[in-house]
């Protein structure tokens, strides 16, 4: 029943796309690890500039999700393109689409022997050819923005979870991204810290960026996102704009995990 | 007992919650008396302990520094004018002596001072590879990687010098010879066998631990052994193939089959996570290879790393099996000369002092450069 109602939600806006404002499309995707089916038939489209926040309960895929479309995870099945290119085992497109697709990951997974402006340098010097000086000029203009330019220096090890995750998204917007990838950014945070965090995200949020973000902080998702995909067991359940997602939502196991995460 | 009240605990100063300051830890914590308290005299085992060892050095060394310098005899022509001078001292004389053979071997005497510059440019060679924050480093790094070509220039000869054979190197330089290469080519070829065991491609995966488990298979006198006598079977008849070169291929591999599963257990320490954001980065494998995870690895394998390069230093001693005379070669057969003969303590801790030095110096560095690499991580 529950495959059904997908499909045909998520099925409809996927025929009728042209494929020209989408930045993602996803059709039709399987994956599995070993004979662990992971992702059943995902079908998802991303407009440029779209927000959307992917929740579900732990092990539902969401996480597999956002790393198949930079491609962190393979797919066995269906279809993702990126920015106009289709992921396959070709090296160079993956190289091509992870250029465009930043990732903020849940332990930050900074380079804990390079400072942090080194860490923020490195991909546009090594991955877009950017003179030395110039890296280093962008580099603090997002350290600004994330509010940590006195830190620059410093070596990640000697920063809190909320400076090291401040400093993983300015990481990623070195590069320019045109789209950002946050696999739960605030999961590893100490309370005090998540704060922070989110504003950044916030204030990213503002500047139109397209951004997908796996997490359970449902204020987040109810400010910033344009729509809230709810996942269980591989599967896309039930999506929707914020309002109505978590005022009137249509599938038991939504209401059952929205519950479960609102009731404390 | 109100909340307030507990704070005015006697000894406690009486601050009031959010007034108490940083105060500086009690003097009994600390200082050089509580250091010998803790660590010598800490408890009964450790105090007899401590008093056992004290009684050692205190009837060891006395001896033992009589022996090498107070009794000892620095000067003479041979064992009897020694032990006229200094009967129960070491007779550091023949080492004194015989110290030219001990360093050069057999190396023509007019043409030492192609050693002696080779020596000098290795010490130039090594300060860029050992400092990384050293000005123009890049450019010190070119020289560094042309040494071994400089080097094998000045040693052997050929345009312009007199051509000197390798059978007549010996002695320390030899030692130095085999080490240097087999450290310097053994790291390079190591850590392409662990990124080699470790790629998806099978047949380079298979290859590469074939090789690792072939040469730690073996004991490298058995290689030694196979560079003396089987690689000939194995060039084109005709074609001589240098013995000092062959032995040099063989310290050079044995010690990167040691020097791949260091790494390898340096690169299994990194958290996948670092792979996987030099991946989400766009980085290509070497890229990030190079840039992300070798760094971290190499740092985490410093102590097994330089403990395999000590390994292979002291092992060049082996080439005695196939008839070359390194420093202890050298010391052994100086035994035999019928006016020296019976001074084998002195060889044998002349050599010791030797390796000694130059294995804790490897050692020494590779704390510095591990401490310096700490980033708070």
């Amino acid at each position: 029943m529950a495959e059904t109602d997908t499909t045909s939600e998520t099925g409809t806006p996927i025929q009728s796309s042209t494929g020209e404002e989408d930045i993602i499309q996803i059709v039709a995707m399987h994956k599995w690890y070993g004979e662990f089916h992971a992702l059943k038939n995902i079908n998802m489209n991303v407009k440029a500039q779209e927000r959307i926040v992917v929740c579900g309960p732990s092990g539902s895929g969401k996480s597999t999700l956002i790393r198949c479309i930079n491609r962190l995870e393979e797919h066995q099945q269906g279809q993702i393109v990126v920015n106009g290119i289709e992921l396959s085992n070709d090296l160079k497109k993956i190289e091509e689409i992870r250029r465009e697709v930043g990732m903020v990951f849940q332990h930050f997974n900074l380079f804990p022997h390079l400072t942090v402006l080194d860490n923020l340098t490195l991909g546009p010097i090594w991955v877009r050819n950017t003179p030395k000086k110039e890296a280093e000029e962008a580099a603090m203009k997002y350290l600004e923005r994330v509010k940590i330019p006195e830190q620059a220096n410093k070596f990640p090890g000697q920063l809190s979870g909320g400076q090291q995750q401040r400093v993983a998204i300015a990481r990623s917007l070195c590069m320019n991204p045109k789209i950002m990838l946050f696999d739960e950014p605030t999961s590893a945070l100490d309370p005090e810290m998540i704060a922070e965090v989110l504003d950044v995200m916030i204030g990213l949020a503002e500047t139109g960026m397209t951004m997908i973000v796996v997490t359970h902080e449902m204020g987040f998702a109810k400010t910033v996102a344009h729509r809230v995909i709810f996942m269980d067991e591989g599967e896309i359940i039930e999506e929707n704009e914020p309002h109505e997602f978590f005022d009137n939502p249509h599938h038991d196991r939504t209401k059952l995990f929205l519950s479960q995460i609102l009731a404390h | 007992m109100s909340p307030s009240e507990t704070t005015s605990v006697p000894g406690d100063g009486g601050y009031l919650p959010g007034t108490h300051p940083d105060l500086k830890p009690p003097s009994n914590v600390h200082g050089p008396v509580h250091w010998v308290k803790v660590n010598l005299f800490g408890s009964l085992t450790n105090t007899v302990l401590t008093l056992l060892v004290a009684y050692l050095l205190y009837t060891i060394i006395p001896q033992l520094a009589d022996w090498m310098f107070f009794n000892a005899a620095f000067e003479g022509e041979s064992r009897k004018a020694c032990r006229a001078v200094a009967p129960d001292g070491a007779c550091w004389a023949f080492i004194g002596n015989r110290l030219p053979l001990f360093i050069y071997g057999f190396y023509p005497e007019p043409e030492r001072w192609r050693v002696d510059l080779s020596f000098l440019l290795l010490i130039l060679a090594l300060v860029p590879v050992l400092y990384d924050n050293m000005p123009h480093r890049g450019k010190a790094l070119v020289y560094s990687c042309l040494y071994p070509l400089i080097a094998a220039f000045f040693l052997v000869g050929g345009i312009g010098l007199e051509r000197v054979s390798t059978d007549q190197f010996g002695g320390l330089m030899l030692n130095v010879i085999i080490g240097v290469t087999g450290i310097a080519f053994s790291l390079p070829i190591g850590i392409v066998l662990a990124l080699g065991r470790q790629s998806q491609l099978p047949i380079v995966r298979i290859l590469c631990i074939g090789f690792i488990e072939f040469i730690r298979g073996v004991p490298l006198i058995t290689l030694f052994f196979v560079a003396a006598v089987m690689l000939s079977y194995f060039v084109p008849p005709g074609t001589s193939f240098d013995l000092l070169v062959r032995i040099l291929i063989m310290g050079t591999l044995f010690a990167s089959g040691y020097m791949a599963e260091v790494i390898r257990g340096g690169l299994q320490a990194i958290p996948r996570g670092q792979y996987e954001a030099a991946d989400a980065m766009g980085l290509t494998y070497w890229k990030s290879m190079r840039l992300i995870i070798l760094p971290q690895a190499m740092k985490i394998s410093i102590p097994g790393v330089v403990n395999t390069f000590i390994g292979l230093y002291k092992d060049t001693t082996l080439v005695i099996v196939i008839g070359r005379l390194d420093i202890l070669g050298i010391g052994n057969s100086s035994l035999a000369d019928t006016k020296w003969q019976g001074l084998s303590t002195e060889v044998y801790v002349f050599v010791a002092i030797f390796f000694f030095v130059s294995c804790f110096a490897m050692s020494r560095y590779s704390l510095w450069l591990e401490k310096k690499l700490h980033t708070g991580h």
